[in-house]
């Protein structure tokens, strides 16, 4: 007996540690995240008529209908930048982001009943809704750089500079801190069920405080702040300063946004992981 | 000495009733607002000031200790929340012990639901790699088995058709076949099997059979059919109000059991909010009450060969329904088949909205030779799905009848019991 008791393989116990994130077993799981990337393609996929099609419709009216009302109506600048490669390009960053704070806020609510029935690390949800979300964003990515091919060959003013070649890191940065967010917001979901509405609206409110239907150099001195602590204007920014050269960003908006970033992420993993333990006792 | 495989020790689990929080932000402000202002909370249900239900706790397992051994099946039984499903849920990690420590060698994989995390868009061959992965086999593991799992589950020819266009039997077979290919060293199993038909149950059981005795794993079996306990497990325990109340061979462990399954217990249930019916029912029409009598009034549990037996049923009418009918069926202890079936109309008009009544069942049991016959009663309506209330099998206790041991029921065929109801308005 005495042999035997210290080749168990796992200990079950009630002590809950304050982080505990498990990467190796994360790692085990791999299959299980592609899976369910793979799953949510399919359903799309069945699901709709026009199936990845939308993807390319979204953002072109979209970018459509921007260039008509903020371009045509309101005439906000947009340094320069042809319009309609000006708004596209803040529509599908925006598009990337909002989508992957929708898709992983819900996880809890939406998941409830498998959750319940068997154990596997609740955190593939998340990463698997992100890295399907960054599928969305290279198909429209493509599209983008189609129309931003056919205005380089047709002579418009546009100068792309070594900054392009961080837009992995940019891509990256932003899926980090959308993943935090939505890690955030569904450890609140799973509680508060009428948080679910109220992000819509908070989502678009936030939109309009990014520099997407105008760019950062047309806000005024005085609210520069509230551009220089929201994350996601620095992306936009630097999004569009790689593509067009154009742009009134600078090094420390873009440390901060980071910091940020990282900050949101670690504050999200933190509360997913607390959310985990208790929720199933709570629904 | 056998090696032990699973030890628990000291398991305790809490659930705390009542407010955990109104589930909305704008009710939780609220309450908080009005705790700081020192005001009542307005959240609060009317009338329940002075007992608030705050710190109110339930122990689902209470004191649990207990060794498994590699190959052993073992079966769990236990009445509605004696705790099965929550020391099943701690074991295969879904839901944290309040404390207390499991340790265990090997992989544990549960079957807790059958097909969970099927996807009905998805076809059967991207289910199974999708739910072994769930339950944490890899892909070329999966590869491999591929084979087996079609020929046991024998969807064969609709693997590439979407799950949603299964019927529910091939569906419940495609679950248990990925989980029981899964090849853990322990298999936790809820009751899953309820849901399949006679001859799938066969194979399911003989699988399992096969997973401990040759293959020497542990499972562990959770059911409410004493038939397949009996068939499958040789030790079983009993768990009572999320203790063990009993430990030992299963035919003794049964025992048990069946006798704690008593008229006041049913009462109990009924006068409880929180009974859970095993059955979908509308709730229109309630039972409040019930006991088994013989001819003299006098309450008994067991009756002999040709004596009538009385069903004494309260019942209460939340809705108006046109008709109400009592369904009465008596099953087959082994199999669980209905042996024979009861089906009147409770009075001839039309129950009204706040209507209470009594009805009595006058069952004769000339029919029935010797044995113990589960029973379970339906309140039910004329439509396909109008059903009232329930009073499951696992609820009533069975239908006892002392007749000559040497001449056993023929429960091949369904035979025909003389029956009479009458309803008395109270």
């Amino acid at each position: 007996m005495n042999k035997s008791d210290n080749k168990w393989t796992e200990i079950i116990s009630a002590e809950k540690g304050w982080f505990d994130l498990n990467l190796p077993e994360l790692f085990n799981y791999l299959d299980l995240i592609y899976l369910f990337v793979k799953r949510d393609f399919v359903i799309f996929y069945k699901q709709t008529i026009l199936g990845p099609l939308w993807y390319i419709i979204q953002p072109i009216v979209n970018t459509v209908i921007f260039n008509i009302i903020f371009g045509k109506i309101a005439k906000l600048s947009t340094d320069g930048i042809p319009p309609f490669l000006f708004y596209m390009s803040g529509t599908i960053v925006w598009a990337y982001f909002a989508s992957c704070i929708n898709a992983t806020s819900i996880t809890f609510v939406k998941n409830a009943s498998i959750f319940g029935k068997v154990y596997f690390p609740r955190i593939t949800v998340p990463i698997a809704a992100v890295i399907t979300g960054l599928f969305q964003f290279i198909i429209q990515f493509s599209i983008f750089l189609g129309f931003y091919l056919y205005f380089v060959k047709n002579g418009a003013e546009i100068r792309p500079n070594y900054l392009l070649l961080t837009l992995p890191l940019i891509i990256l940065q932003m899926a980090i801190m959308a993943l935090g967010f939505g890690l955030i917001l569904s450890s609140l979901t799973a509680k508060y069920r009428d948080l679910t509405f109220a992000m819509t609206f908070f989502l678009q409110m936030w939109m309009y405080l990014t520099p997407i239907v105008y760019p950062l150099s047309q806000v005024p001195e005085e609210y520069r702040i509230i551009y220089i602590l929201n994350p996601m204007s620095s992306v936009v920014e630097t999004f569009r300063f790689a593509f067009f050269g154009t742009s009134s960003i600078n090094l420390q908006t873009i440390i901060v946004s980071v910091c940020f970033s990282i900050v949101v992420f670690i504050i999200g993993l933190y509360m997913f992981s607390r959310t985990e333990k208790s929720f199933i006792d709570t629904v | 000495m056998a090696e032990t495989v699973i030890k628990i020790e000291n398991l305790y689990k809490e659930y705390r009733l009542g407010v955990i929080g109104h589930g909305t932000l704008y009710r939780d402000l609220q309450s908080w607002w009005a705790r700081i202002r020192q005001q009542e909370d307005p959240n609060t249900l009317i009338g329940h000031e002075d007992r608030i239900i705050k710190n109110e706790n339930i122990l689902a397992l209470n004191n649990i200790n207990l060794e498994i051994n590699k190959g052993e099946i073992l079966g769990i039984i236990g009445a509605n929340g004696a705790g099965k499903s929550t020391l099943l849920k701690i074991l295969s990690k879904v839901t944290a012990p309040t404390s207390g420590v499991i340790k265990y060698k090997g992989r544990i994989a549960s079957l807790l639901e059958v097909g969970t995390g099927f996807h009905t868009e998805l076809t059967g061959r991207e289910n199974i790699y999708l739910n072994a992965a769930i339950n944490g086999m890899d892909r070329k593991e999966v590869e491999r088995k591929l084979d087996e799992i079609v020929i046991f589950s024998g969807v064969g020819k609709f693997l590439d058709t979407p799950v949603k266009r299964y019927s529910s039997g091939m569906y419940v077979r495609l679950g248990f076949a990925v989980a029981a290919h899964l090849n853990p060293d322990i298999l936790v199993v809820d009751e899953v099997l309820a849901v399949g038909d006679a001859k799938f149950q066969k194979k399911a059981i003989s699988k399992m059979n096969d997973i401990s005795k040759n293959a020497q794993k542990t499972v562990l079996f959770v059911s409410h059919n004493m038939g397949s306990i009996r068939k499958l497990c040789e030790n079983s325990i009993l768990l009572k109000n999320g203790s063990i109340a009993f430990k030992g061979k299963s035919d003794e462990v049964i025992n048990r059991y069946l006798e704690g399954v008593s008229i006041k217990s049913v009462k109990n249930l009924l006068s409880s909010k929180n009974f859970k019916r095993d059955k979908k029912v509308d709730g229109s029409v309630r039972f409040s009450d019930f006991s088994i009598r013989d001819k003299n009034g006098k309450e008994r549990k067991s009756f002999y060969r040709g004596e009538k037996i009385y069903y004494h049923f309260s019942f209460s009418t939340f809705e108006d329904r046109e008709y109400l009918y009592l369904e009465s069926d008596i099953l087959s202890d082994k199999s669980g088949e209905v042996l024979a079936t009861i089906n009147l109309r409770v009075g001839d008009k039309p129950i009204k909205k706040g209507f209470n009544g009594k009805i009595i069942l006058e069952v004769e049991t000339g029919g029935i030779m010797h044995g113990e016959f589960p029973i379970l009663f339906l309140l039910h309506g004329r439509g396909m799905y109008e059903d009232y209330d329930f009073l499951s099998r696992y609820i009533v206790p069975p239908l006892i009848v002392l007749g000559d041991e040497n001449v056993q029921t023929n429960t091949n065929f369904l035979f025909h019991i003389e029956s009479k109801l009458q309803l008395i308005k109270s």
